[in-house]
């Protein structure tokens, strides 16, 4: 086994413990720390795919930000854990048998593809300057990046009219 | 080296994890939660199909940081709405925040 199997496959199980957590621990504060984990095992697997740029994004975004976020909403309406009763709806019997029939109907999807065991190629020119101009170059993608900043604007007017009354 | 399989399995299990919480959980912000790990697990297959596929094209790394961008907007709104409801209603349930619910 190479170093980069060996991290791939620990960043794997932890990536799959810590979302079992998050989605079966009680207290929500500690479900958030999980969030926190399987954000950073998931950076970890952006870094072992040489998505360099979105490595330290998930890092900044989405534990920076977003986790965060969700950690002062747990403390804003801590007074509702809900720590007392059960943390799933009656029908959780039925969410488990359709999320363990999706998995699987992915899993079958997914290896019935040609490219299924498919090896790596080497990577072709600087990834990183190849992102940046596929950002701008208005032969490519930079109509989605402004939609992308109009529907983030648009997002923060929204949050702040519904948070402030 | 990793083949594919591995993180189409990895990416595979943690989106049924995300929709198992999303379902499941009775806690509105704990939904949010299991859509978050929704989303991660769609990036993962989003890089990995990029990076196994021809590396000059940047679409899969391009639609990866649309995906944070629409996460990022999500996550405000959804919890601005929770917290908004929260004061209101003074709860959590998703079971109780059913006003809408004919």
């Amino acid at each position: 086994m190479t170093a980069e199997q060996i991290i791939f496959y620990i960043a794997t199980g932890f990536i799959l413990v810590s979302a079992l957590m998050v989605v079966t621990t009680r207290n929500l504060i500690h479900a958030a720390l999980w969030l926190v984990a399987t954000l950073f095992g998931v950076a970890v697997v952006y870094a072992t795919l040489d998505a360099s740029f979105l490595a330290v994004v998930q890092v900044v975004v989405y534990i920076g930000a977003i986790a965060i976020m969700f950690i002062f909403a747990v403390m804003l309406t801590k007074r509702n854990l809900l720590d007392h009763v059960p943390q799933t709806n009656s029908n959780w019997p039925w969410a488990a048998g359709i999320a363990a029939l999706t998995g699987a109907g992915l899993l079958y999807t997914a290896s019935q593809l040609s490219t299924f065991g498919a090896q790596r190629p080497a990577l072709s020119g600087d990834a990183l300057m190849n992102l940046g101009k596929a950002l701008v170059s208005p032969d490519a993608f930079v109509l989605p990046f402004e939609v992308a900043s109009i529907l983030l604007l648009a997002a923060l007017i929204g949050a702040v009219y519904l948070a402030k009354k | 080296m990793v083949p594919l399989s591995g993180y189409l399995f990895l990416s595979a299990v943690l989106f049924s994890l995300g929709l198992y919480g999303a379902l499941a959980r009775k806690n509105a912000i704990a939904i949010l939660l299991g859509v978050e790990l929704m989303l991660n697990a769609v990036n993962i297959n989003l890089v990995s199909f990029w990076r196994y596929g021809d590396t000059t094209q940047m679409a899969g790394q391009v639609f990866a940081i649309i995906v944070f961008a629409v996460a990022a907007a999500e996550v405000a709104v959804g919890l601005a709405l929770i917290i908004n409801v929260y004061r209101r209603r003074n709860t959590l349930n998703a079971d109780e925040i059913d006003l809408m619910k004919w």
